[in-house]
């Protein structure tokens, strides 16, 4: 059973001045456990917004989106967000930390709406998550006193304490130089392949997306398979599986 | 909730600053609150002990010398004392005693002067709260004494020179037979009643009294402390027994006399009143300038809030944060209000000025702690009702395109 499907999705929304904005069209897409996805598209093309459907926030306009098999129309309220909070993993496009929270409080967000032993035990899965992503020594800075780079990790970080089953990446580099961009990469990549999470990298960077197994792209808010040619151009060599 | 706790706490941490300036009324309203009702309740216990040292504690039944309106015959004393001693071993009734007041002599230093005399079994001190400055009050073995007993006001004992207890000093009573008795305590100085007061016993005042022979001196009231609750159908069946023992035609009055059964009000009353009125005005700002710096914060935290809803916050979770957020807040500030108040109170100025003439310090009373600590979280809830009602609303894809 797929863990994440899209059936005919579409997304639009009332303009100010009367009329519809058609932002996503169509969009048909599955996603298995384990599955590393990229998905490319001009500025505008609609990527966030579809990450807001993929990741649960948001309802289609029309068509179906069944997580986990269950349909996502009959799953309202708490129970979305409860099931949200478990299984979904965020890194925003803007990194979205906590103003004058530390590295270790933003990293522990998730965890607090956890219950059990991820709840009490949140402090030390948080230290260990962020020891992981190589901040060990920056528990205690708040994001004004972090890098880019680092601000990056702090969110990927918090996207990964409870072990999600879906990761969604919007423009994870976009902040970044390439050389940092790419170690962020690498490094989500293992993460998601060693738990075997499903992981949805949204950018416009064509090197960021070749990293992926399966690539999209998005465009005037459709979504197709990028086909054979477009791969051998966008990857470097050797790149592709 | 634990977790909202654990969460809301955080939050009050980090804005710090900020919620500690707007608190700042808070803690000024529920210190006047809490102040208020301190000053309040420690001014009427000192009232009410006032009025008990009178009249007795609830419930105090009191019997007035029976006598016969056809004739106008007082009561026989002896035939009255038998009554009230079956009455006392009928129902068990642990305090009751005696009372009598009649006017005396003392024969001080510089002269004679004028005591006001109560004559008293041991069981009205407990009856009447009497608390001494110095030594002790009569106990039923001082009955038995050959020299009288006296416990005697502060006048009177200044007037003798405050001696020491441990001397023996005397008194000498002027009266059909010069007496002289010893003083066992003194009474605490009163701002009210200054006066040359003394209190013995029936045995010492006999040989005081005007005149043994019946009808010629004052006849002594009975009263009896009883269970509220016994007071009324216990009055019934003194009036019944007393009647019985005199016969048909006498008048036997039997009335309750404490501050309960007058119906006394609170002569602070109004005063507590307004200033209750301007605290709880002074916290409704508190509370109005709570409400308006968390809503324009909940407008600026718009998306973080998004952000916690987006990591699994649910919507009643986001509710009780932002409510909790405002409540714990609140309650600090009613503690550092409550705090203060309990400085203020205990201060010796304060005391000096509603209490004056009490002997020990009068703890700050519970409630007012707890009512100031309970309107500090009032307001805390009802300032952050409407940020949290605003923070539910928060779409979350709305707030993190934000
Ligand atoms: N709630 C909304 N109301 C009106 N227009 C919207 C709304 N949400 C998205 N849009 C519009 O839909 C289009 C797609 O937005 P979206 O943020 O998904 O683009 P994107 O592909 O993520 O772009 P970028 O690469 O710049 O982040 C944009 O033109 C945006 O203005
Ligand atoms: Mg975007």
């Amino acid at each position: 059973m797929s863990l994440l499907v899209l059936e005919a999705v579409t997304r639009s929304v009332e303009l100010p001045g009367g009329g519809r904005l058609e932002i996503l069209r169509g969009i048909d897409l599955e996603v298995d456990a384990g599955d590393h996805v990229s998905i490319v598209g001009r500025s505008g093309s609609g990527k966030s917004t579809l990450l807001g459907l993929l990741g649960l926030i948001d309802d289609p306009s029309s068509g179906r989106i069944v997580f986990d098999g269950m349909p996502l129309a009959r799953v309202s309220g708490g129970r979305r967000d409860r099931l949200r909070g478990r299984d979904v993993g965020f890194i925003f496009q803007q990194f979205h930390l906590l103003p004058g929270r530390t590295a270790l409080e933003n990293a522990m967000t998730p965890l607090l709406y956890a219950r059990g032993r991820q709840f009490w035990r949140r402090e030390r899965i948080a230290t260990e998550m962020l020891e992981r992503v190589g901040l060990g020594d920056r528990l205690q800075s708040t994001p004004d006193r972090l890098s880019g780079g680092e601000q990056q990790r702090v969110a990927i970080a918090r996207a990964l304490v409870r072990g999600p089953r879906l990761i969604l990446a919007d423009e994870p580099t976009g902040a970044l130089d390439v050389d940092t961009g790419s170690a962020v990469m690498a490094l989500l990549d293992e993460v998601a392949a060693a738990s075997g999470a499903a992981l949805i990298t949204i950018t416009h960077d064509p090197g960021i997306a070749a990293m992926a197994g399966r690539r999209f792209r998005l465009d005037e808010g459709v979504l197709r398979p990028v086909d054979a040619a477009d791969r051998a151009v966008a990857a470097p060599p050797g790149g592709a599986p | 909730m634990i977790g909202a706790l654990v969460e809301a706490w955080a939050e009050f941490r980090v804005h710090r600053a900020r919620v500690l300036l707007s608190l700042v009324g808070v803690v000024i309203a529920v210190a006047a609150l809490a102040a208020v009702v301190g000053v309040g309740s420690i001014a009427s216990q000192a009232q009410i002990e006032q009025l008990e040292r009178g009249a007795g504690r609830p419930a105090t039944l009191v019997l007035n010398p029976p006598y016969d309106p056809r004739t106008g015959k007082q009561a026989d004393p002896a035939k009255l004392a038998a009554a009230f001693d079956q009455i006392v071993e009928r129902y068990s009734i642990t305090y009751a005693g005696s009372v009598l007041w009649s006017g005396g002599q003392a024969q001080f230093v510089d002269g004679v002067d004028a005591v006001q005399l109560t004559v008293v079994d041991p069981a009205y001190g407990p009856m009447h709260r009497v608390q001494l400055a110095r030594g002790d009050w009569f106990s039923d073995r001082d009955e038995l004494r050959l020299t009288p007993a006296l416990v005697v006001s502060d006048a009177v004992w200044r007037r003798l020179g405050s001696p020491d207890l441990a001397t023996h000093p005397t008194l000498t009573l002027i009266g059909r037979q010069p007496t002289t008795g010893v003083i066992l305590g003194v009474l605490p100085p009163d701002p009210y009643v200054g006066n040359l007061q003394a209190y013995l016993l029936g045995s010492g005042y006999a040989a005081l009294a005007p005149s043994a022979a019946p009808g010629a001196s004052p006849l002594p009231m009975y009263e009896f402390w009883v269970p509220l609750e016994l007071a009324d159908p216990l009055a019934e069946r003194i009036r019944a027994e007393v009647g019985a023992a005199f016969g048909e035609g006498w008048v036997v009055d039997v009335q309750r006399q404490d501050y309960l059964a007058w119906g006394a009000g609170d002569p602070l009353e109004p005063v507590r009143i307004v200033l209750l009125a301007i605290a709880g005005l002074i916290l409704l700002l508190g509370a109005l300038s709570l409400v308006n710096i968390a809503l324009v914060t909940v407008r600026q935290r718009v998306r973080e809030i998004g952000i916690r809803r987006a990591f699994g916050a649910t919507a009643p979770r986001v509710f009780l944060a932002v409510l909790l957020e405002s409540v714990v807040a609140t309650v600090i500030a009613g503690f550092v209000g409550v705090v203060l108040a309990v400085i203020l109170v205990q201060s010796d100025w304060i005391q000096g000025l509603i209490a004056p003439g009490l002997q020990d310090a009068v703890p700050f009373p519970v409630e007012a702690a707890v009512i100031g600590l309970v309107a500090a979280t009032g307001v805390g809830a009802l300032a952050g009702l409407l940020p949290a009602l605003v923070a539910v609303r928060v779409k979350v894809v709305d707030a993190i395109r934000y």
